[in-house]
This record gives C-alpha cells, sequence and structure tokens, in this order.
C-alpha cells in the first residue's frame, strides 16, 4: 500500500480472517458432526463443537454402506464416488475435446456457413442445462440413455463454453506458425497435434479444473437421468440421505458431505494457479 | 472435422431445436395449442409468484455476494503478508456443490441440535425455515451466496490487482484519504468487474441454486422459495404438466438470452472507449 499505517493493515487482517472464519465455519461444523455418533448429536442441544470419537466408525459406514439404529440402511458412497469421477472426468476431457476440435475448425477452416455455424455455437453457449431440461431429457429418453454413463454426460459435454476460449487463443497464434508449418509439409491434422495442442497445454489444465468440477457438482441433471442407485453421483446420494425420513443420521450425511467435496476441493487447492487463470479466461 | 462438428452439433442443436419445438407440440400427444400455454402460464398466480420469488432472492444473493466478496477482496489487496493465504482460505467453497452447500447451512439452522438456531433462540428468535418463509428465504440467500463469494472474491482481487498503483500514488500525494481514493478511483475503475459479477451472480442465482434450494427448503414453506428453475423441474417432472413446464422453458431461455446480450453489450463499450 502506499502509506504505512499499522492500525488500518490490522484491521484489514481481521476482517479477513473473519471472513474466512465464516466461509469455514460450515466446514467446521461438517467435520465435527461426522466424528460423532448419531446418539451424542441427538442428545446435545446445540451440537458439541468438539470433534467426537466416531470418525472411523461413520467414515466406514458412509464409504461402504451399512445399518443405521433404526434398521435401515445407508447406500454406501464409494461407488457413488465413482460415478461422479466418471461423470466429471469424462465431461472434462469430452468437452475439452470437443471444444478444441470445433475452435480449430472455426479458426482455421473455411467451410460454407461458417457464420451460421458459429453463431449456432454461440447461442448454446447461452443455455444452460438447466433451462432445457425438459425437451433434452426426451432425446435422451428416446436414444435409451437413461441410467447410464452416456446420459449422464453427453448432455452436459454439449455446450460451447470452452470453444470460445480455445477461438479467442487460436487467434493470438500466430501466422508464420501455420505457414511454416505447411511449408514443412503438415497435414491439418499434424499441425494440430505438433503445433497448437502444445502451446494451448496451459489453457487445456485450467479448463480441465474448471470443468472437472463442473462435471462433479451436477445435480439437476443427474436426478433426473438417473433413476437406478447404482448410477448416483454422490452429490445425488446425500440428499437422498436426508430426504423422506423425519430422522436423519447427521453424522452419515455430514461424513458424505465431506467426502463429496474433498476431491473438488482439493483439485481447486492443489491447482489453484490453473483454477484462477481458467476462471478468469472462461468468462472473457 | 467436420463429422466432429456434425456430432457436436448433433446433440447440442436436436436439444435446442427440440426446445424450441415444444412451444406448440406438446408431451406425447403431440397437440398443436399455439400459445395457450403461455397465457394460461401469465394468469397462473403461482408463476407470477416465482417470478417474484426469483427476482428478490437473485437481488439479495447478488447484493449481498458482492458487497461482502468486495470488502473481502480490498483487505486482501491491502494486506502485503498472507495475500496468497487467505485467497487459498477462500477459494475452496467454489468447490462445494450446491446441494452439499444447501445440506451444510440447513444442519446449521435445524431446530433441535442446528448450532446457528439454537444461538438465535437464545437471543430470542424462533427460527423455523420450515413454516416461516422469510427465514426459509434467508436461509437459502445465505447458502447461495456463501457458494458464491469466493467466486466473486477473485474477480474482484484481479480487478483490483490491475489498477494501475501510479493513479493511487498520485491521489495520495494529492491528499486523498483511503477511503476517498476508494470511491474516487478503485470503485470506478472497478465498474466492469462490478457489472460482469452482476450478471453472473444474477444467471448463478437464477440457475445453478437449484440444488440449494431443493436441499434447503424444496421450495417450501408452500411455494415461497421456488425459484423459476425449480418451478420447471417441479412442474415437468414432478406434477407432469409438460407443457407448461416447457412454456417456462422458453421463458427462461429468453432471460438468459436477454441478459447475456446485456453483458455482451456491455463488454463491447467497454472495449470501444
Amino acid at each position: 500500500m502506499i502509506e504505512r499505517r499499522p492500525i488500518a493493515n490490522f484491521f484489514s487482517h481481521a476482517i479477513l480472517l473473519l471472513g474466512v472464519a465464516i466461509v469455514a465455519f460450515p466446514l467446521y461444523l461438517a467435520i465435527v458432526a461426522s466424528t460423532q455418533s448419531p446418539d451424542q448429536i441427538a442428545q446435545s442441544i446445540p451440537l458439541s463443537l468438539m470433534p467426537g470419537t466416531h470418525a472411523l466408525e461413520t467414515y466406514r459406514i458412509a464409504l461402504f454402506g451399512g445399518e443405521n439404529s433404526r434398521g435401515g440402511t445407508f447406500p454406501p458412497a464409494l461407488p457413488m464416488m465413482w460415478v461422479s469421477l466418471v461423470t466429471a472426468v469424462v465431461i472434462a476431457v469430452g468437452k475439452i475435446a470437443i471444444s478444441l476440435l470445433s475452435a480449430f475448425a472455426i479458426v482455421y477452416f473455411r467451410f460454407p456457413a461458417k457464420g451460421l455455424v458459429f453463431w449456432m455455437i454461440f447461442v448454446t453457449l447461452m443455455l444452460p442445462v438447466e433451462v432445457r431440461i425438459g425437451p433434452t431429457y426426451k432425446v435422451v429418453a428416446d436414444f435409451g440413455m437413461l441410467n447410464s454413463y452416456a446420459g449422464l454426460t453427453i448432455p452436459l459435454i454439449a455446450s460451447a463454453t470452452a470453444t470460445f476460449l480455445f477461438r479467442q487463443f487460436f487467434l493470438t497464434v500466430p501466422d508464420e506458425l501455420v505457414e511454416a508449418a505447411r511449408m514443412d509439409g503438415a497435414s491439418p491434422m499434424r499441425f494440430f497435434w505438433d503445433v497448437l495442442l502444445p502451446l494451448s497445454k496451459t489453457s487445456i489444465a485450467a479448463l480441465f479444473v474448471i470443468q472437472f468440477i463442473y462435471g462433479w457438482n451436477q445435480y439437476l441433471w443427474p436426478l433426473l437421468v438417473t433413476t437406478n442407485e447404482n448410477m448416483y453421483p454422490v452429490v445425488l446420494g446425500i440428499k437422498r440421505l436426508i430426504a423422506g425420513e423425519a430422522y436423519t443420521e447427521w453424522n452419515v450425511v455430514m461424513a458424505t458431505a465431506i467426502l463429496a467435496m474433498l476431491p473438488p476441493a482439493l483439485v481447486v487447492i492443489l491447482m489453484q494457479k490453473w483454477f484462477v487463470k481458467g476462471l478468469v479466461d472462461t468468462e472473457k | 472435422m467436420l463429422i466432429v462438428l456434425v456430432f457436436f452439433f448433433w446433440p447440442a442443436s436436436q436439444a435446442l431445436y427440440q426446445s424450441l419445438l415444444s412451444e406448440d407440440a406438446f408431451g406425447t400427444s403431440s397437440e398443436f395449442v399455439g400459445l395457450l400455454n403461455f397465457s394460461r402460464l401469465w394468469a397462473d398466480s403461482t408463476y407470477l409468484n416465482s417470478f417474484k420469488v426469483t427476482a428478490l432472492f437473485s437481488f439479495l444473493v447478488a447484493g449481498c455476494g458482492l458487497a461482502i466478496a468486495l470488502l473481502l477482496a480490498v483487505m486482501a489487496n491491502g494486506v502485503i503478508r498472507g495475500a496468497g493465504t487467505y485467497k487459498t482460505l477462500l477459494i475452496w467453497p467454489y468447490a462445494v456443490a450446491p446441494v452439499v452447500a444447501g445440506v451444510l447451512w440447513v444442519f446449521m439452522f435445524s431446530s433441535p441440535m442446528g448450532v446457528i438456531s439454537y444461538a438465535l433462540q437464545s437471543l430470542g428468535i424462533q427460527w423455523n425455515h420450515l413454516l416461516n418463509s422469510n427465514h426459509a428465504m434467508t436461509l437459502i440467500v445465505i447458502a447461495a451466496v456463501w457458494k458464491q463469494i469466493s467466486y466473486n472474491f477473485l474477480f474482484f482481487l484481479a480487478g483490483l490487482q490491475s489498477i494501475p498503483k501510479s493513479l493511487l500514488e498520485a491521489a495520495a500525494i494529492d491528499g486523498a484519504s483511503p477511503a476517498r481514493r476508494f470511491w474516487t478511483i478503485v470503485f470506478p475503475l472497478l465498474t466492469p468487474t462490478t457489472f460482469f459479477l452482476l450478471v453472473i451472480n444474477i444467471i448463478y442465482a437464477f440457475f445453478d441454486t437449484f440444488g440449494i434450494v431443493d436441499a434447503a427448503t424444496q421450495g417450501g414453506p408452500g411455494k415461497d422459495t421456488a425459484i423459476l428453475v425449480y418451478k420447471v423441474y417441479f412442474d415437468g417432472f414432478k406434477a407432469m404438466d409438460i407443457g407448461g413446464s416447457a412454456a417456462q422453458s422458453v421463458v427462461l431461455m429468453v432471460i438468459v438470452i436477454a441478459l447475456t446480450v446485456l453483458q455482451f453489450r456491455f463488454i463491447e463499450k467497454r472495449v470501444n472507449y
């Protein structure tokens, strides 16, 4: 800053710490709740803020399923997490691959109705899945893709968020590179693989982070497409744990919630640099 | 190349085409009813109410979210040491799924053992988001703002860091106080970021909060927190009014397109000046 003002500096730190504390409080509470036994949660009003002693047990139930104290069963979270992981990775990779190729086509090829194609991509950008759930659901159902990875991922891949990012990026690639590649006799695909792809590595990494989180956190779409328990992503599983019954075992719910947010949170924190870059770039 | 394009467009345009078509051709019988569904929609008081709810909700989410994030970003921009750490500590909620955010906050506010509801009770406030619609609204607004803070924070921080230091230094030499510097230099220069975030936050409040609403209140009590997207889902898949749901989708699309056009207009303007 411009002048040295220790008091203001202290004040800034205080506000930031407060902000961090408020932001982190729900997480802390979830961790605490997940380490207590259901009885402990039910008996202490309000919930005690000290971690309990049942962490291992709760997480075992949350991960592998088990019986609750009322005789019902918990669905195991592990297969659900697997579904989430596959979906998220497929969405991220699929989206990146498709938008790379279509951006490549738009920037480097002249074909009829290019403008029209561009505008069609542009329109898909504007419409999130949430808006077109009804029609999309019908299409997917007609293809018999309900309860399958294809149904979970393809409709989410088909949008052009990333195409624009890559288009902008390709436009900055100097023409000399294209010409040099052509002089050396490289085919268009060769140029794509050997020149463009290495150049756009950072953008790809950034996008991967964003799309992974996007895919992992999808909720409305899986809610519609999956009716089979084997195909539930973990985010949906949490909702099912609290839905319906008046009596909820919050410790297991919270353990599952922690498990569900762990992978994307790790991705964000470990790949923070790419993540920030991806966020700032995709929205431009 | 073209094959890839066709493959890409086939699902996308199919979905788009279907959604446009379903204005007139409804459900299984594919009966052409023209604009009947729309006129029915406008006559439907619950739908208009849902509009009001959504407007209020997105206004609150965008307003609170932006204000808090701006405060934090200005503070983080001011401190010299530890800014990176704060950044890391503040960005992780972005990774939390809306549903999970909803569940976490419901847990804190739930009535027998929730920590915050207990604290409120000892302050004399009877918290019940299952019956009191204002409470329910507050709950989903808090959850939505909480999840969105990291996003706004990152953008504000990036915006703040791109403001030339020399401007601020010149102002400081001229004797402008920090508060004055903020309002006359920093804030106007941040306007593009703020406006952009405003649009994004409204879009976020419109669409991405479905999970929060579904986990926290399920549109209740009554229909007091049923935002538009929730209503599309509820009418289409729970109440099986596919025509009405499709018409609502179309209305939503118009809103999104309007917002996006607004945003692009603004970005172009900014580039020009």
